[in-house]
């Protein structure tokens, strides 16, 4: 009776949800010098949530999703250089509709394999964009990427400023809450249960009739959509794109921040990016040489001792401390 | 007479490097076709392996072969320590957590060998008798080549041999095909595991040293080559020592070819194909199908 008490609830607003974008206000106060850095986590943040809404709860292992980034990134990149087309936002539903649209192709092709094949097909979609990218050089620049992209002032009001990244960091806060508010409700709809029941039991899903391939391509799709909104977002608060967008190191990466904060939880992509990225900043910063060996000792130690992130560590904590059973 | 010459050219460039491919990638097939475990570190040990050779030539004045088999036990013994020690620990944790445990040793593998030797590209200076051309009678081709790919069919030859006729080799193929049925045979499938983990390190070892000359050798050598180490595996079919050799040559001889008519992004193929392939055959070319 608790149990089916606590499911009905847990969609619910609680009010330590505000505290995050409290924080993220708060940063833009707290740390004027810090605020391109915060950017970039901020956009991190949006691509690991998108990561987060197939691996976490349709349980797709993808090592390719920096492909809807990339994309995203591209298309901004393109559209403001090649066309002349820089008013941020239309800029950024473009590049979250190729992205979308690449998410929809792929995934009606790749997503009837599993596994390690999967895994495979999807870095190699990826790697084939990059190389594509790096050989129409005309259009994308090549291996130099473009850089020095100029964009409009956001809703006409906000110009870009490059030296203090002000209000690059409040509209990629903004768009993040927007993508943050989505993924939120999907995953508590019942479309997003019915993932999770793809993810925990495949077969059984397909037994109770469900359609699982349509959902794992729209799931592919929407988490496409918003990849590739992160991307535009780099591209237009960095005014540049270059072929690492749409690398093995990003696709990488974001994975590791994902599993790092905690997968399937929601707040593990924001506790994931930021935990990764000011250790790594920091380590950056104290061992310039020595950097990624705290890094990689950080994710052995994770894998081996925490269950599920630090998400997961927190929550254990957290019963232990309420003295309340698991 | 000279399109035979152009052929036989491409064909021993490209079988030199698939035998590297393959030395390398032999034992992650294996290890992955009998745990599932996702092991995005391997290509570490083969570092590892180049490192130990270019040290010990270097500062012990060992020759090349016996630094070769000193990479070999060494680095199969620090294999079996870490696979005892931590590796054990993830076999029923999810793939994920193996992924991050394997890309966290990764990178602590890249950073130890930054700092205790250099972020620079190495080279390993081969012993006088491997090194300029030998006569094949219609061409000469370079030595060190032939020898790869000599060292290449004998331990191909080798592990087949060790797969097919013997005791040990019969338990991994029937592990790699149903794990379960094998351990309620009463076969200790945990140290048949760290048994071939061993081996399968220890040829990523020697591959790693033997393939500096075509690869390369430096601190992001895990990480940079994992694609192809991968592609092998997935092409090969996993758990499969001739599907791996064979896979390998294919895209050693690919490589190869790419690279000469197309030196800007021929490799867009390679990956074109592996797609096309995985799509075609989910399990490999040589895998076997429904695992």
């Amino acid at each position: 009776m608790r149990a089916a008490e606590e499911f009905a609830r847990r969609h619910r607003l609680q009010w330590w949800e505000a505290l995050p974008w409290l924080a993220g206000i708060a940063v833009f106060f707290a740390f004027p010098n810090y605020l391109a850095f915060s950017t970039q986590v901020v956009i991190t943040i949006l691509f690991a949530l998108s990561l987060d809404l197939v691996l976490g709860y349709a349980g797709i292992v993808t090592l390719g999703h920096a492909a809807f980034f990339g994309a995203g990134a591209y298309t901004v990149g393109i559209l403001a250089q090649h066309f002349g087309w820089n008013e941020p936002l239309s800029g950024l539903a473009a590049g979250a509709l190729v992205a979308a649209a690449i998410g929809l192709v792929s995934g009606f092709v790749l997503l009837r394999t599993h596994g390690l094949t999967l895994l495979m097909l999807t870095l190699c979609t990826m790697t084939l964009l990059e190389q594509a990218a790096n050989m129409s050089a005309h259009w994308t620049g090549g291996f130099d990427g473009m850089p020095s992209l100029v964009f409009q002032k956001i809703l006409g009001l906000f110009s870009f400023d490059v030296l203090y990244f002000r209000s690059q960091y409040l509209y990629s806060l903004a768009i993040l809450f927007l993508g943050f508010v989505l993924v939120r409700m999907l995953v508590y709809s019942s479309f997003g249960q019915s993932l999770t029941g793809i993810r925990e039991n495949v077969r059984r899903m397909h037994a109770v009739g469900a359609p699982v391939r349509a959902r794992l391509i729209l799931v592919y799709t929407i988490s496409a959509a918003l990849a590739g909104l992160a991307g535009g977002l780099f591209a237009q608060t960095t005014s540049y794109v270059n072929l690492a967008v749409l690398g093995l190191e990003r696709a990488a990466g974001v994975m590791i921040i994902l599993i790092l904060g905690g997968y399937g939880q929601l707040y593990g992509a924001i506790i994931g990016a930021i935990a990764y990225m000011v250790l790594e900043h920091l380590l950056a910063k104290a061992y310039p040489t020595a950097w990624q060996l705290g890094i990689g000792v950080t994710l052995v130690v994770v894998a081996l001792y925490v269950r599920n992130g630090i998400l997961g560590l927190a929550e254990s904590i957290w019963r232990r401390l309420s003295g309340g059973k698991a | 007479m000279e399109f035979a010459i152009k052929i036989a050219n491409i064909v021993l460039g490209g079988f030199a490097s698939g035998m590297v491919l393959f030395i390398v990638s032999v034992g992650l097939s294996v290890t992955m076709g009998l745990m599932g475990f996702v092991n995005l570190a391997h290509g570490g040990f083969a570092m590892l392996g180049g490192y130990c050779i270019l040290l010990t030539m270097r500062h012990w004045g060992l020759d090349f072969v016996s630094a070769l088999a000193l990479a070999f036990v060494s680095v199969a013994a620090f294999s079996v320590v870490l696979e005892r020690l931590l590796y054990s620990r993830l076999y029923r944790a999810g793939e994920l957590d193996q992924v991050l445990f394997t890309i966290g040793l990764a990178f602590i593998m890249t950073a130890s060998v930054t700092l205790g030797v250099g972020p620079e590209t190495q080279v390993i200076q081969l012993p006088d008798w491997l090194r300029g051309q030998t006569n094949l009678g219609f061409m000469t081709y370079r030595t060190y080549s032939l020898a790869l790919i000599a060292v290449g069919v004998a331990l191909v030859v080798g592990l087949w041999l060790g797969f097919e006729r013997t005791r040990f080799g019969a338990r991994i193929r029937a592990a790699v095909d149903n794990r379960r049925m094998v351990s309620s045979l009463g076969v200790d499938v945990g140290r048949l595991f760290t048994v071939t983990f061993a081996i399968g390190s220890g040829l990523a070892a020697v591959g790693g040293g033997l393939g500096a000359e075509i690869l390369g050798l430096n601190p992001n050598y895990p990480l940079q080559y994992l694609v192809y180490f991968l592609i092998v595996v997935a092409v090969g079919g996993l758990g499969r020592v001739t599907g791996v050799f064979f896979a390998a040559l294919l895209i050693g001889v690919l490589d190869f070819i790419l690279k000469i008519e197309f030196p800007k992004g021929g490799t867009i193929f390679i990956y074109a194909l592996t797609l096309i392939l995985l799509l075609w055959r989910p399990q490999g070319l040589f895998g076997k199908k429904g695992t």
